[in-house]
């Protein structure tokens, strides 16, 4: 994809940092036409891709850091959020509903991420970390840049 | 965040003003099931109308006071749910376990 504009957000792995990455990717996305429902859709992937960084890649320690890059082109947006936590070791399982061992969680964020984004695409190294793709097509790609 | 709890008969009434995520699920669970402790309420209703925002973690939540609330007998109703946090409890599946009322008073009615 290339991209018209791109943003680059790097946040500490703190949950009080992901209201604010939500909103961001929010407004970036707001450059097209877009329904709320879309936003929405938009807010909670990117929030479930940054928890899953905080909570399981980097197991909730505070110094570490989660990069999100948004880039658009045309009314595509592509969305890449990528820790440098633990990985994963078995992606397939990881996509699955109900992954997730804490019982207080419901190992749904990559359900959500797979059901409000159009692409979902997730790489990941144990010991590296992982990034997380999450694209949205948010209509006519006719004024896209070739 | 900010909660709002109130006691009706053995009703617990909890409104939630703000998102509910990463970062206020764990003080969402605690203050929850600090009011459902300390009014021994047997059932719960939670008034999301002022929710503007929610995803797993908040979920979880919400799931985990719906097994304690049913472990004790009781039952958990959901009211005034905005549009898009209805279409992720639904995908989540809570809808099918827990109503969704427009009135706390139809709620308080339906759970006892």
């Amino acid at each position: 994809m290339k991209a018209q504009n791109t943003i680059k957000l790097t946040i500490q792995s703190l949950p009080e940092n992901i209201p604010l990455a939500r909103v961001t990717v929010a407004a970036f996305v707001a450059q097209v036409d877009v329904t709320v429902d879309q936003l929405e859709d938009i807010k909670v992937a990117v929030s479930e891709a940054i928890s899953n960084a905080i909570i399981h890649g980097y197991e909730h320690r505070p110094d570490e850091w989660v990069e999100i890059e948004v880039s658009r082109s045309g009314h595509t947006f592509q969305i890449v959020v990528r820790d440098y936590g633990k990985g994963i070791a078995d992606v397939e399982a990881a996509l699955q509903p109900g992954y997730s061992t804490d019982s207080e969680r419901m190992g749904l964020g990559f359900v959500f991420m797979q059901s409000f984004m159009d692409e979902v695409k997730v790489t990941s190294e144990v010991g590296k970390g992982t990034t997380v793709v999450l694209v949205k097509h948010l209509g006519s790609d006719q004024d896209a840049p070739s | 965040m900010l909660l709002e709890t109130q006691k009706v008969d053995n009703s617990l009434i909890v409104k939630i003003k703000g998102e509910l995520d990463l970062l206020t699920a764990e003080t969402f669970r605690n203050l929850v099931e600090r009011a459902i402790t300390a009014e021994k309420a047997q059932h719960l209703i939670l008034d999301l109308e002022h929710v503007d925002f929610i995803d797993s973690s908040g979920l979880g939540v919400i799931l985990g006071r719906y097994r304690r609330i049913r472990e004790q007998g009781g039952n958990m109703a959901i009211v005034g749910v905005k549009p898009h946090v209805k279409r992720v409890l639904e995908l989540a599946g809570i809808l099918g376990i827990v109503k969704v009322y427009h009135q706390t008073e139809q709620a308080l009615q339906e759970v006892n």
